[in-house]
């Protein structure tokens, strides 16, 4: 139960204790667990984010979803009217053609009635002069006949 | 006493001072402080200890793995996060070297104590025979193995405490506010001597409180056990055995409480030491 020498001694042994554990054992293991809970933190706020990630995403798949079925409903809704018009256009452009044919045709027969007409009454007066002089045995003068035989044409 | 080794009940007295007594260089201590006497029993165990601790603490912080902790590294963790707390809890805004030197005293005060769980006689006698087989008389041979039994020991830790107290006094008030607390503290400035007496006396308590408070503990601990190594003879056994354990048992308690105390009023002085100029 003395105080010796001996109180210096330990000073220097604790105080050297103390440095050497500040040193090699206080900062890097307070170091160590400072950063590992820097980076449990990060960790939790990432899994976090990636959640809130993952959740933004769905809802847009979602939407992106929706509307790749309303535009699909659209174009169906488009080629059936397109499908409907396309239709209707064959069948007007059919009908059409079909009346151009006929009035063609129909102008056509007219013109050609018109000319055997025509052909007819050249025939007729030509056949009434000829069959009149091979009555009358002599020629006649078509000339001075002329009104009666445009009479006789206008007849036929 | 022909063996000091066996406890001898015909002589108790001689048997408890023989290990009381320590392994010295300059002779024995004739007055309560005596500079000429060296202690070589006390500061071989505080060296061969402190050598472990720091030997541990360098393996410890120089393979230390945040992603997987395993072994010794999880004890140290889990110490130096107790300290930390200790530390944060009592002493907000400390400095660097705060956490250390708690952890420190914590970890070297227990360990000195926990020397006291080693049988009281074991020691002794391993030192005894080496010495006997080296020519020695085994009646002057000494070791004390507990360095907290020795006033050295407890006395060199407060010393630190005091002088940081100091440092930190004057690092948070000023040489001149340091100064203030010793004149207006605590009656005013109308009793300027009573004031210095009053500081001085509440300031040298600290540490010889500290000192005397873990002295006081383990060598009463210590004085103890030896009493009980008295009753090593033959029909006292029995109670040797049972009187041993329970006091062992109760000494465990005691060991870490007393390191834990210490390093307390150490974190809870320094804090008070940090604080700023108080108005009174």
């Amino acid at each position: 139960m003395n105080i010796t020498a001996t109180l210096f001694g330990q000073v220097i042994v604790f105080t050297l204790l103390i440095l050497f554990i500040k040193r090699f054992l206080w900062e890097p293991v307070l170091n160590t667990m400072e950063d590992r809970k820097a980076r449990i933190a990060e960790g939790l706020a990432a899994s976090e984010k990636g959640a809130e990630d993952a959740r933004l995403a769905e809802e847009r798949a979602i939407e992106i979803l929706r509307e790749a079925k309303n535009q699909a409903a659209e174009i169906v809704a488009q080629g059936k009217a397109r499908e409907a018009q396309i239709v209707e256009e064959a069948k007007n452009k059919a009908i059409e053609e079909a009346n151009r044919i006929k009035v063609a045709t129909e102008a056509e027969l007219e013109q050609e009635v018109i000319r055997a007409k025509d052909s007819l009454r050249t025939q007729v007066s030509e056949l009434a002069v000829a069959g009149a002089s091979k009555i009358l045995g002599k020629e006649i003068d078509a000339k001075t006949h002329k009104s009666v035989l445009d009479e006789l044409v206008a007849k036929i | 006493m022909s063996d000091t080794n066996a406890p001898a009940i015909s002589n108790p007295v001689e048997y408890i001072q023989h290990h009381l007594t320590n392994a010295s260089l300059g002779g024995h201590p004739e007055a309560l402080v005596d500079f000429g006497v060296f202690f070589i029993d006390t500061f071989l165990v505080t060296v061969v200890l402190a050598s472990l601790v720091a030997f541990v603490a360098w393996r410890v912080g120089k393979n230390i793995d945040a992603d997987n902790p395993t072994g010794i590294q999880n004890v140290l963790e889990t110490i130096v996060e107790f300290v930390n707390q200790q530390v944060k809890d009592i002493f907000p805004n400390a400095d660097r070297l705060i956490g250390p030197l708690a952890i420190t005293i914590f970890v070297i005060v227990f360990l000195m104590n926990l020397m006291d769980i080693i049988p009281v006689d074991l020691l002794p006698a391993l030192v005894t025979g080496v010495a006997k087989a080296f020519g020695a008389n085994p009646h002057e041979v000494y070791f004390k193995a507990v360095p907290t039994t020795n006033l050295d020991t407890t006395f060199a830790l407060a010393l630190i405490v005091f002088a940081l107290i100091i440092f930190y006094n004057i690092k948070s008030k000023g040489i001149t506010g340091y100064a203030k607390m010793f004149l207006f503290h605590p009656f005013g400035k109308f009793a300027i001597p009573v004031n210095i007496i009053m500081t001085a006396i509440e300031e040298l308590a600290k540490p010889i409180s500290l000192g005397l408070r873990l002295f006081g503990n383990m060598f009463a601990g210590e004085l103890l056990f030896l009493l009980i190594a008295l009753l090593g003879f033959a029909w006292a056994m029995p109670g040797q055995v049972v009187l041993g354990m329970l006091w062992s048992i109760f000494h465990l308690l005691v060991i870490p409480l007393q390191a834990f105390i210490f390093m307390l009023l150490t974190i809870v002085y320094l804090s008070l030491a940090s604080q700023g100029v108080d108005e009174h």
